[in-house]
């Protein structure tokens, strides 16, 4: 039989790829829109509903972020209140090891997989900045270098809870409990783990204990390439290639014409990152109030402050703590030589996370590719519209791909396990 | 829909204030809330469903507010589903009947904990409550790998104070969702806390906007009013006597709302052992019952029934306690579409960060 692919919807809510200023959208936050969204996606047939985490709203030199869309649920609690209206998807939650305790999480995450009758999915992230930990009792306490250590050490608290088989104890410098198991086991078993990170130590820790990789290599040859490692380590650690799915996080825009797709995509992409905030990226490496500059003007002629960069983005990368005034000397190069305004280098130099642009059938074809090649077993998606970008791809890329015999046409299974086919 | 603005709430804090009638004669309502984890039974280990027909069965019945109990450690080494976890399940299944889980603060982040009582109150449009609960014990404390606080009651204060300004941190008009602007949050009107206690600190803001109630409604037992300050106190007693006595200096301590506790048994010819928590116990006729609940009124704003045979105890209690007390004027069910608050006669509190700007202007 061909393999079959399998989607996730993957609900951020916050950040700049959701166009809230768009007036087709539901009202992100409320309730309704999550019921509603999910109950598309059981339509669609799809695996997962996926929530987010950001345990700090992001900020602006020390303000509140104020341009993109933020505000969300905890997830454990939402996905909860959404059990009750579905009966189909799965329920996944990203939930950091840093900053919860894992007695206290694995049973949340155990009491969701139990009223959702087997369906729910603990997508395992990690935290380190000292910025988030402000917000919890122990503060920035985790070295960067460690924090896949305890999130080792977590997860393998949190099975030896949900096996059930007696008092569980921890007692290292990262870890520290004594708990009994105290929900039952699911109609799964326990949740299903998740692990987006790439780095290596993700990457070590998906092959030890995940059902699942949530990785960010959409693009085909980063697919293949990204799959054949997981295989390999997942050998070392003497699982099957097959115990583990492959879906990652990416995107589509669907058109009538390749071409409309792909004026579609650059619309979106032009209003994600639109002049407001071209300015409000270039204040966080400026470090100073930018709003006297025209965004389609030349670059900024004062000069940065010197320090590196304020982490209270909340999501910048190892890599782009340091470094910033060279950064800067090459955009100011970059401008200069191609005669970019404000907006336009930012359109510039802000990567492009990986989408599939396309007609329908383009997009089907595509991932009817993938999965005959096996370099991925499906994908989660981020819609840049709510409902908009997730009717899209049930009402018209799900028919194509069921024509194409790679998508499912009903459920066979109830659990989130079962629909992932996983052993 | 749900309201926010002050204006929506017709109900102003109850007519009567704190002060207390000295005649017997019954007052205008009674609020009848049910403990529901007594329902967890066996069966509803294995089928959820079970936990979604108690709640379900007694909205129908009209009880005020559901509580769901819970603990770090269940007792005696049973199974228990997280309660928040269980009343936002219940959430989207019901329309008008209130929700209050216990949590407990000595053995959670004060964070995720504002954010998830939040979470439930957005769920139900403003149904939600939260019973504080401060376990202890060592063995609750280390589920978490806590050491206990040298002053457990000053950290029950913090963490209930941390939760409360984590739920104003965002004022209710703080998306504007200007699109001339690009600006989709007011930036001055999300705020950080800076809270600092004695064991933590917490910065803010919440993740989560500010609930639909501004404030959940918040329940303690009598033991901790002094340093949670409630919106209801729960009180105990060893009798009807002792209830209404109780009842009498909690609310000469200043509590918004006093809610008796009652152990209920109306099945003729179950065991008439008196419970181990030193709970009130009715046994009797359900007549009886609907007769008794009317001479509490006279002291008590509500009570929550714990029935000690729920199987049996709930259907009777919905199909003949609560429409008695209806007929007599003393119980009205919530309506759908208004929130817990409203429902119990008490204001939405203002926003303190708006309080504090306003000031300032």
């Amino acid at each position: 039989m061909t393999a079959q692919l399998h989607l996730g919807v993957f609900y951020t809510g916050v950040g700049s790829q959701f166009l809230w200023d768009d007036p087709a959208n539901a009202p992100h936050t409320e309730i309704e829109t999550y019921v509603s969204v999910a109950r598309t996606l059981e339509r669609g047939l799809f695996d997962a509903f996926f929530l987010g985490e950001g345990l700090r709203v992001r900020e602006n030199r020390g303000r509140v972020h104020a341009l993109d869309v933020a505000g969300r649920p905890d997830a454990i609690t939402q996905l909860s209140a959404l059990a009750g209206a579905t009966t189909k998807i799965g329920l996944v939650a990203t939930q950091n090891t840093t900053y919860n305790y894992p007695a206290d999480l694995a049973r949340r995450l155990a009491s969701l997989d139990f009223v959702s009758g087997g369906r729910a999915g603990w997508n395992i992230v990690t935290t380190d900045n000292a910025w988030t930990g402000a917000n919890f009792r122990h503060g920035g306490w985790l070295e960067h270098e460690r924090r896949y250590e305890r999130a080792t050490q977590f997860v393998e608290a949190a099975k030896a809870l949900w096996a059930g088989n007696g008092p569980v104890e921890a007692d290292t410098d990262l870890v520290r409990l004594r708990a009994e198991p105290t929900v039952p086991a699911s109609a799964q078993g326990r949740p299903v783990l998740f692990q987006a990170g790439d780095s290596a130590g993700g990457r070590e820790l998906a092959a030890r204990h995940a059902d699942v990789v949530f990785s960010a290599n959409g693009a085909y040859d980063k697919a293949a390439a990204y799959a054949a490692d997981l295989r390999e380590r997942l050998a070392r650690h003497g699982r099957s290639a097959d115990s583990v799915r492959i879906l990652p996080g990416t995107s589509v825009v669907l058109g009538d014409t390749p071409a409309e797709a792909a004026e579609r995509a650059e619309e979106i992409r032009r209003r994600q990152i639109n002049p407001q905030r071209a300015i409000a990226f270039l204040e966080q490496y400026w470090g100073q109030d930018l709003s006297a500059y025209d965004p389609h003007g030349p670059l900024p002629d004062i000069e940065p402050v010197e320090g590196e960069l304020d982490p209270s983005r909340g999501t910048i990368s190892i890599e782009h703590r340091t470094g910033k005034l060279e950064r800067i000397r090459q955009w100011r190069d970059l401008a200069e030589t191609k005669g970019l305004s404000i907006h336009e280098l930012v359109l510039e130099v802000q990567p492009r996370h990986h989408s599939f642009i396309g007609t329908p059938g383009q997009v089907a074809d595509e991932w009817a590719r993938y999965a005959r090649d096996r370099v991925v077993d499906g994908f989660n998606l981020s819609p840049h519209l709510v409902p908009g970008t997730i009717d899209d791809v049930v009402d018209r890329l799900v028919p194509q791909l069921q024509e194409r015999g790679v998508y499912r046409t009903a459920y066979s299974g109830a659990t989130l396990r079962e629909h992932l086919e996983l052993a | 829909m749900r309201s926010t603005a002050g204006s929506d709430y017709p109900w102003q804090k109850r007519a009567e204030g704190g002060t207390r009638m000295s005649s017997p004669q019954p007052r205008r309502t009674l609020h009848i809330a049910v403990e529901l984890d007594g329902a967890h039974t066996e069966a509803a280990r294995t089928d959820p469903r079970i936990l979604a027909e108690a709640v379900t069965g007694a909205e129908r019945a009209g009880f005020t507010f559901a509580t769901f109990d819970d603990a770090p450690v269940p007792p005696g080494g049973g199974f228990r589903i997280d309660a928040t976890v269980r009343a936002a399940y219940a959430a989207t299944r019901t329309v008008r009947i209130g929700l209050a889980p216990v949590s407990h603060v000595l053995t959670a982040e004060p964070f995720h904990l504002a954010a998830q009582l939040a979470s439930l109150d957005h769920a139900t449009h403003g149904r939600a409550a939260w019973l504080v609960g401060a376990a202890d014990t060592a063995e609750a404390l280390a589920t978490v790998g806590r050491p206990r606080p040298e002053d457990h009651r000053r950290e029950v204060a913090d963490v209930v104070e941390t939760i409360r300004r984590l739920w104003d941190s965002w004022e209710d008009d703080a998306v504007i969702a200007d699109v001339a602007t690009g600006r989709y949050l007011d930036p001055d009107k999300v705020h950080h806390v800076d809270f600092t206690g004695e064991t933590f600190s917490v910065k803010g803001p919440l993740i989560t906007p500010r609930p639909p109630q501004g404030s959940l409604v918040v329940l303690a037992a009598e033991d901790l009013a002094e340093v949670v300050r409630p919106d209801i106190v729960l009180v105990g007693g060893t009798d009807a006597e002792d209830l209404r006595l109780r009842a009498r200096q909690a609310a000469g301590s200043g509590a918004p709302l006093v809610f008796g506790e009652l152990e209920v048994l109306l099945v003729p010819g179950a065991p008439a052992d008196r419970p181990a928590n030193g709970r009130a116990r009715y046994t009797g006729s359900a007549a009886g019952l609907a007769e008794l609940l009317g001479e509490l009124s006279a002291d008590l704003d509500g009570v929550r029934l714990h029935p000690a045979v729920p199987a049996a105890d709930l259907p009777l209690l919905g199909r003949e306690v609560l429409p008695e007390l209806h007929r007599l004027g003393l119980h009205a069910p919530p309506e759908p579409g208004v929130t817990l608050r409203s429902t119990l006669g008490l204001a939405r509190p203002e926003n303190r960060f708006a309080a504090a700007s306003k000031g300032i202007a």
